[in-house]
Parts: structure tokens; sequence; C-alpha cells
């Protein structure tokens, strides 16, 4: 157990290292911060004397090693957009992405499980046709459209939420919560509902889909030919094995809800690390964006391993197979 | 006894209570709250040249001289100066003046602050790059020692905040934050002027708060209490966040939303040209183009096809369809509020497009060519739109234009590496405001100091003699006359074609007056709410 998950952190370097080349290479691609940072009528001699003084005139190998013999070191280098070291614009912005990521998570599971549940037990009903036909939108509808559609209703329109920004935050530790006042929970509902619009969907459409097939297996019917109650079968044995694939799909989502955060957080200016990497490639921040990079897969590669994990915890014909035993369709 | 005493304590905090809560009852706090595109750079006032920051810092730092709203010179922590040589320049402090922190205004603060500014690694020392030093002449008075006699010097002084020495040294900010170093600095996050507000808090990206300063030594127009700013990335949440009545003010406005914001109750659209003028520009060294079909040739070097592309371009339907009638077609890159305008050479060649397809056929092009056009989609208003107007009128002529409009930082890229044949270019002259900065800058032959913005490599030996002299010329009449001269020069070559000024649009709450400057800037000193 302890080897496999030590096999699984080696790989995760690799994967980061990898991303972080990748990344390195296509910053050639993105523009010159000089030109931002100089001001628009530097002279050309002062541009050079910044681009040397920032090694930006050094070749690309040099580059990239010394960024990961920084990022070794726990240097994360300098932004040339907000003047602070990145390590603590990073620090400052993880929290308010987490957050919503969370939050819209939450919302998802705590909306998506249940309508699925209801859509997979009564397929034909009106309602659950309703359901199915809203969710189809929900999958469709671009980000950006829904985050402005939500903030002219109920910002605009009705005045109840605020458009933008993160309302008042409290400091614990190093850790900036606004789930501690009013104002802060206001301005988390609508963007958490922007990001978990997506989720919400595709988790209602596999919970459906998972239910039905498993309500034709044997073992549900002979629990309703034991007698027992149609809730326990439905919750107790139904539902608990359509988890698994749930499971997965929450994990990878949440990834992908942190990483993905970018638009729902250009929209509503929620000041997390979503937002921080789009001004940082308006402006081509290059230290931030290569460390937001390699933190993202950094991310992905921890909830896989998550994921992996929890399947021993909740299948356990996978606990007899050995470490890493199925491929687990990833 | 000491009941007594306590009692007639407790009394006395009493009334000096209830005499205190009608005061407060009847002030109540005036909050400014406004937003920009993005957030200020830093709360050091020498780390970045950018026009936003800087003037958004002009409310906590202020500058030996600032700017009216005319754009006019006015003095602030210096109250006189003369030229005792041509150059040294002698300045009388403000007498009086504390730092937000109470401590005394003196020389010794305007000493540290050049050193601080002009540091090797201060990004911001290229904007007091005429200035060689200062020097203390008593604790109210200093010289500024030129490199060399300078007619502009003031202009260029206005965004330079003056910082306290004793409490940057304290605090260990005695050096600028220096990104080529990743030296952060306490000045970063805090701030200590002489300005009318004082910083309260600052988080980076999200939001920053001011106070009124009780103690401002110039009289305030502002009726301010406190000015929440918050920096708004997408144009339709900023839009969105100034219908929900979340705003003072904001800006810009994008065209689009104009007509919506005003047709909304209680709020007001603010419009005016801005100092910007935008404008074409031409490769004119290279002798093949890249991206062109003339072989062996630039067809861009010759004088008529330069002609023949201003002739090609209908300004006024620009102005009317892509800018929805808000800009103001101009003959020269200067704006009229530029110091050394003049109308005698603000003509524009006339729309003609015969007179256009005549030149190239004298230019040996009867059949036209193919030719790059670079442009940004981000940095100007409706950048992309106009170039994508200008392609249209061009291929009416049979100059086939390939249009590139890609993000601001990959087109100035290509401009800086010297890449582009053909390129769009904005220009307002911030800070000096004056035509030197056009000259310098746009049309001197580039040579590592000069020119640095002279993409397509424009060279005229006396626009280079004239600009020279007209760097160091303190006689305002002679100096008007070469400036005229130079202007008239780049205007017959054809350096550049002009555009318009693009405009201008803030919203406004109503129930708040805030003058509008061409420069774009927000002197939220002059602000006045209900």
């Amino acid at each position: 157990m302890i080897a496999y998950v030590l096999r699984r952190l080696i790989q995760s370097m690799l994967v980061m290292l990898t991303v972080a080349f990748v990344a390195f290479s296509l910053f050639s691609f993105v523009g010159d911060p000089v030109a931002n940072m100089a001001g628009e009528d530097a002279s050309q001699r002062d541009r050079d004397q910044l681009r040397r003084d920032l090694g930006l005139a050094d070749p690309f190998p040099l580059r990239f090693v010394r960024f990961v013999g920084g990022v070794l070191q726990g240097e994360f280098g300098f932004s040339y957009r907000n003047l602070q070291p990145v390590a603590r614009l990073i620090v400052d912005r993880l929290p308010a992405t987490v957050e919503l990521a969370v939050s819209a998570t939450a919302l998802a599971l705590l909306v998506g499980v249940p309508m699925g549940v209801y859509c997979g037990l009564n397929r034909s009903s009106a309602l659950a046709q309703a359901i199915q036909a809203v969710s189809l939108v929900g999958i469709s509808l671009p980000t950006f459209v829904t985050g402005i559609l939500l903030i002219l209703t109920f910002s605009v329109g009705l005045g109840w939420l605020p458009p933008f920004g993160r309302g008042d935050t409290v400091r614990i530790g190093w850790w900036q919560t606004g789930l501690l006042s009013v104002s802060g929970i206001k301005s988390l509902l609508l963007p958490s509902v922007t990001l978990a619009m997506f989720q919400m969907a595709l988790v209602m459409r596999l919970v459906r889909s998972e239910m039905m097939e498993v309500l034709r297996k044997d073992f549900i019917k002979f629990a309703r030919a034991r007698g027992l109650t149609s809730r326990a079968v439905n919750f107790g044995h139904a539902l608990r094995n359509t988890l698994v694939p749930v499971i997965t799909i929450t994990g990878l989502q949440f990834g992908s809800a942190v990483a993905f955060a970018i638009v729902t957080e250009t929209v509503f200016q929620w000041p997390g690390l979503g937002l921080l990497f789009v001004q940082a490639v308006a402006y081509v921040d290059i230290p931030v964006m290569a460390t937001y990079l390699v933190l993202i897969s950094f991310f992905f590669v921890v909830i896989n391993l998550v994921v992996d994990l929890l399947y021993y915890a909740i299948d356990p014909r996978l606990r007899d197979g050995g470490p890493g035993g199925t491929g687990k369709g990833r | 006894m000491t009941f007594l005493r306590r009692a007639v304590g407790a009394i006395a905090v009493a009334v000096s209570l209830w005499a205190a809560a009608p005061a407060e009852a009847q002030a109540p706090t005036r909050t400014f709250r406004w937003a920009w595109q993005g957030d200020i750079a830093s709360m050091d006032p020498y780390a970045r040249r950018e026009t936003f920051t800087l003037a958004f810092l002009n409310h906590v730092y202020e500058g030996l001289v600032r700017y009216n709203e005319r754009l006019e010179i006015e003095p602030a922590l210096a109250v006189s100066w003369e030229i005792v040589e041509p150059t040294r320049w002698r300045f009388r402090l403000r007498q009086g003046v504390r730092f937000h922190n109470g401590a005394p205004f003196t020389a010794d603060d305007v000493v540290f602050s050049y050193e601080r500014a002009a540091a090797p690694n201060a990004i911001f020392r290229g904007n007091i790059s005429p200035v060689r030093g200062v020097e203390k002449v008593d604790d109210h008075t200093v010289d500024l020692l030129l490199y060399d006699p300078n007619p502009i010097l003031l202009r260029g002084l206005t965004d330079w905040g003056i910082m306290n020495r004793a409490w940057a040294v304290a605090n260990g900010a005695d050096r600028p934050v220096e990104p080529t170093r990743g030296h952060d600095s306490y000045a970063a996050l805090n701030a200590n002027g002489t300005g009318p507000f004082m910083l309260r808090s600052r988080e980076v990206d999200v939001r920053t708060v001011l106070v009124r300063n009780p103690n401002w030594w110039d009289r305030p127009q502002h009726n301010i209490d406190e000015v929440v700013f918050r920096p708004i990335g997408s144009a339709a949440t900023r839009v969105a966040a100034m219908l929900a009545g979340e705003l003072e003010l904001m800006f810009p406005v994008p065209l689009q939303d104009i007509a919506r914001l005003q047709a909304a109750p209680r709020i007001r659209i603010l419009q005016e040209p801005e100092l910007r003028v935008i404008f074409f520009a031409f490769d004119v060294t290279r002798d093949e183009l890249p991206d062109s079909n003339v072989r062996g040739r630039n067809p861009l070097k010759d004088l008529r096809v330069r002609q023949a592309i201003y002739h090609a371009i209908d300004i006024e339907a620009i102005r009317r369809v892509v800018m929805r009638g808000a800009s103001v077609p101009v003959g020269t890159l200067m704006a009229r509020e530029i110091n050394g305008y003049d109308a005698s050479f603000d003509r524009r060649l006339p729309y003609d497009q015969a007179a256009a397809r005549r030149l190239l056929g004298e230019a040996g092009f009867p059949q036209g060519f193919e030719i790059g056009l670079d442009c940004p989609n981000d940095r100007y208003v409706n950048d992309e739109q106009i170039c994508a107007a200008v392609v249209g009128m061009l291929a009416r002529v049979g100059i086939r234009v390939n249009l590139s409009a890609v993000p601001g930082s990959q087109w100035i890229a290509k401009l800086n590496a010297r890449q582009s044949s053909f390129y769009m270019l904005g220009w307002a002259g911030l800070p000096v405001v004056d035509a030197h900065h056009f000259l310098s800058n746009l049309y001197m032959t580039p040579d590592g100091r000069f020119g640095g913005n002279n993409y397509g490599g424009y060279s005229s030996a006396r626009v280079d003699e004239l600009t020279r002299a007209i760097g160091s010329e303190l006689n305002q009449q002679r100096r008007q006359q070469m400036i005229t001269e130079a202007f008239q020069i780049v205007q017959n070559d054809v350096a550049t074609v002009p555009l318009h000024r693009q405009p201008l649009a803030w919203a406004v709450r109503e129930g708040v007056r805030a003058p509008q400057a061409a420069d774009n800037v927000l002197r939220i000193w002059t602000v006045r709410m209900d």
C-alpha cells in the first residue's frame, strides 16, 4: 500500500515536470512581458536591459532548469504583474478557489444525486422528463452565459445578490475564508451555482443511468423478494452500488472545478487562482503562469490518487487484487 | 473620594459621548466606490511606469508639481521654482506639510525620493531620466541638476511621488520593488505620502481602500470620506455592477454598452475624446517585406504608396460605423491639448479612392499588391474592428491586406522585434503631454536611446536634428517653430497615417460630479457626491 502510494507520487513528479516543460516551451508564443513592464515609451536600450535582467534573453533550456531548480527549493519566482512573490499570491488565492470548487461540488452532489435517483426510479414521469431536459441545458450552456444571466437576474434585476467579488472575508491563520460572513456567503451563491451547473447535470445523468442498470440486477430482485421495503432496496442496496462511478466522476470533476473555475472566476471577478491565471496570461506573467500550471497538474495527480484509494474503501473486490489491480477506466 | 472621582470620570465620559454622537450622526460617511478593468501594480510609487498605477498613487503620494483638469502645471509640494542655470532648477518646498504618519516634509525627503526612484533597478527611473541629481540647499529648498537644459522638466515631475525618508528607512523600504531581482518591499502594500487620501487597506486584485487625509495641506474640493477601488476585468460584469448600483463610477465603458447604461435610471455617461490618437505606421527600412507578394522591393518605401493608403481610408465611415460616432478624426498624432500642437499641421489627406489608385499606378502597382497588417485586439477602443474596416477600404483600391489581430502582448512583441510591415499603434504622449514625447519616441531614427516606438524605422536627419534641439530649447517661440517644422516634415513624408482620437467613456451614478480629463485619469480630490 505504502509502496503503491510512493510509486504514484514519483509518477506525479514526472507528470509535473512534463507539464512544466510543455508550459515553458509555449511561453515564447504568449508575447512579450517586457513591453508591459517597462512602460510603453521605454527606450530600446531600457527594454533590452530589463529583458536581460529578467533572464528572458537566456536560452530556453537554461530558463527551464532555473525554474525547476527554484521550485525544488520552494522558490516560485516574482510576479511581473503583481510585483509580489508568486508563492504569496498563490497562497492568497487558493482559499477562494477551493471554497468555490468545494461548494460547487457539494451543490452538484446534493442536488444531482437525489434528482438522479428520482429520475432512475420514475423514468417515465413528467417531472423526470422535465429534469432530463433541463439538465441538457445545464450541460450545453457555456459558463460565461450562465454567469452573466444569473448576474442580470439576481443582481441587476432583483438586487438580491452581489454581482461580483467575494464579500467580506475572515482570516483564520493563513486561510482567508468567505464562509463566515453574510456578504461572503451571499457572494458565493451565484458563482458556485454557475460552476456547479455542468457537474450537477453530469452527476444527475450518471446516477440515473447507473440506477436503472443496477435495478435490473438479480440481487435487487432477491432483495425485493425477501420483502425489504423499497426504501431499503433503493437507497441501501441500489444507490450504494451506483456510487463507485459517481465518486470517480466527482473526484475528477472536482479537479476540473478547481482548474476550470477560470471562466466563472473571470465573470464574477472571484479572486481565485483561475482569475490570477487569466490575468497572468494577458500580461505574460511567466512566473505565475508556470507555477499555476504545475500546481494544477499536482492537484489532478493528487485527486486521482485519492480517488484510487477511495475505491479500496468502497469496493471490497479491489482490496484482494493487490495495488493498482485494474485500470479503473481512466 | 475614589468613588467620587470615578463617578465624575464616568459622567465626563458619558457627556463627551453624548456630545460626540450627534456630530457623527450628522456626517454620514461618503464612500466613493469605483472600478477599472485592472488593479494597480503596486503601492510602491517607483515600481512601475504605467499611467493608471501612477495616477492612482497620486492620491496618496504627491509630486513637486501636479496637473489640473486642463492638464496645466500647478504647484504641489513645491510652491515655486526658478532656473538658476539651464541645468540647475531651484525648487522652494511647501512648509508645514506633514506625511500621513505625522512626519514633517523636508528637503531630505526629496533627496531620498530621488535616490530611491533613480536606483539602478527601479523601473520608474525612466520617468526622471533628465535629472542627474538632487541637492539639498536648506530644509525647504532643493536643486535639481539636469543632464541637459530641459523645457518640459516640470511635466515629467508630475507623477514622481515624494516618499518619507524616515518611514522608508525604518521599515526597510529604502529600495523600491525590483521585479528583476525578486525584491519585495514594505512599500508595496503600505504607504505614507502627503496626498489627499491615506491608504487604509490593500488586498491585491480585490480592493484598495483609501480614507480622507484630514491634515491635507490643500483646501479639499472633494467631499469624499472613503474611496473603495475594486478592479473588475470582465466588461460585462463591470457594466452589471454599475447597473446593480454597486459602484459610483466605472470605466472604461464598452462602446456597445453606452446606450444601455444611458437608458438606465440614475446613471450618466461622461464622454470625451481621449488624448490617445490611433494611427498606422509602416516598415520603411527593409528592402523586401516578408508578408508581401512584391519581390525585390519594399512598396512602403515609396511615398506615393503611403499617400495612396492614406487616401483610401474613409475616416468618416470609421467614425460613424465602427466608433458609433464617438471618435474625433485627426490629421496629426498630437491632440489639441498637447503642448506644441498647432492647427497648421492638423490636416488629413482627403478620402479619395481615385487619387489612391492613380498614386499606386504611378508607383508601379496598378494592380495593387499584398501586405500584412498587425493590430491588437484588446488594447484600444474597437481596435480589431477598425483594422477590419481598413482592410475592406484598402481592398477597394487594390491593396490586399492580411490582417493579424492578436492580443496586445503578442502584437507588441512582434513590433518590438521589428517584424511588422504595417501596424496600428496608439499614442497619448503621457506623462509629459508634449510634442517632444511624440518626436523622440515615434519619429526619431531608432538608435537604442531614441525612436524606441518607431518600429518601422522612419528616419529623417532633419527631424532628428530638430527633435534634439526641441528637447533643450527653453525659448518657447523658437521651440514652437521647430516643432511645427518637424511635424510638417513627418506629415509630408506620411511617416504615419493618423486616424482619430479614441473616445473615453465613464459611467457615473447620478449625484456624483467627476471632472473628466483627456488623459483618462480620475482625480478623486476633485470629485463631489451627494
